[in-house]
């Protein structure tokens, strides 16, 4: 069966889509990234639609699930290079993604998934400066 | 309005769909159309498309190009022989499904195109008309 590759990199999970998606792949996808996040404890997903010409209710339904799903097993998603004409027939059909982190490209996603790791750590010494 | 091409692509399984909208990407291209009415006219698709698989067992699709008072267009018709939708006027409503889905699929798919014609019977099925002109009006 047709899969797409999830990479590990550090505390992060990288998934590039380049393929067109069709409902059952992109299914595969969630069920595929939620058991890594647990698996590898990871800390954040990038997901790159750049190559990914259309994005329509279900698809955009699955990549709420997949950020709701790792928020509750503590990790972030950060969904980065949607096409601009992505974009405008998202909104334009009624979805607006809320919930779902974005940035324009990779490396800024990536910025904003250790940002978002920096701040957990610094909340963690804050916790541990109080209690001595 | 004038045909000016015509085609017919059956959609049985899910796979069928990646091979449906890049036709209508070929099509889209062939009359000039913007990138950001192509991927309108191909994400209306994809939702309707998606009902036809999900709710009518699958069905025929037409693809064509039109023309109207010499602006070209594509128009796309679904059809299917499923059970039809009993209440037509509620399922055009945002946020109303049967499925598990967010209920955005038909209402959706009617804003992303300039013409949008639905017509449903009970137990015999239903065919959906849509138009995206080149010039997006």
């Amino acid at each position: 069966m047709e899969r797409i590759p999830i990479l590990k990199m550090g505390p992060f999970l990288l998934v590039t889509i380049q393929v067109d998606l069709y409902d059952r792949l992109a299914l595969t996808l969630e069920n595929d990234l939620i058991n890594m996040v647990s698996k590898t404890e990871a800390k954040g997903v990038l997901i790159d639609i750049s190559a990914v010409s259309i994005v329509d209710s279900f698809m955009g339904r699955i990549l709420g699930n997949i950020a709701s799903m790792s928020k509750i097993m503590d990790a972030t998603t950060v969904v980065v290079g949607m096409q601009p004409a992505v974009a405008i027939t998202l909104v334009e059909l009624g979805l607006t993604l809320s919930g779902v982190h974005t940035a324009l490209d990779v490396e800024q996603g990536m910025e904003l998934l250790r940002d978002k790791i920096g701040q957990l750590d610094k909340d963690e010494e804050g916790l541990y400066d109080s209690f001595i | 309005m004038i045909v000016l091409s015509k085609e017919k692509l059956p959609i049985q399984r899910e796979q069928d769909v990646v091979l449906f909208r890049n036709r209508i990407k070929e099509l889209a291209t062939k009359i000039g159309m913007s990138l950001v009415n192509q991927t309108k006219l191909i994400t209306a698709a994809s939702e309707l498309v998606r009902n036809m698989l999900r709710y009518g067992g699958g069905g025929i699709t037409h693809l064509e190009i039109v023309s109207r008072n010499s602006i070209p267009g594509v128009r796309l018709i679904f059809v299917d022989e499923g059970p039809g939708i009993k209440d037509v006027t509620l399922a055009m409503k945002d946020g109303y499904s049967t499925g598990k889905s967010l209920g955005l699929g038909l209402p959706g798919a009617k804003r992303l195109v300039n013409e949008f014609d639905i017509k449903s019977e009970s137990g015999k099925g239903t065919t959906v008309t849509i138009i995206r002109w080149k010039n997006g009006l």
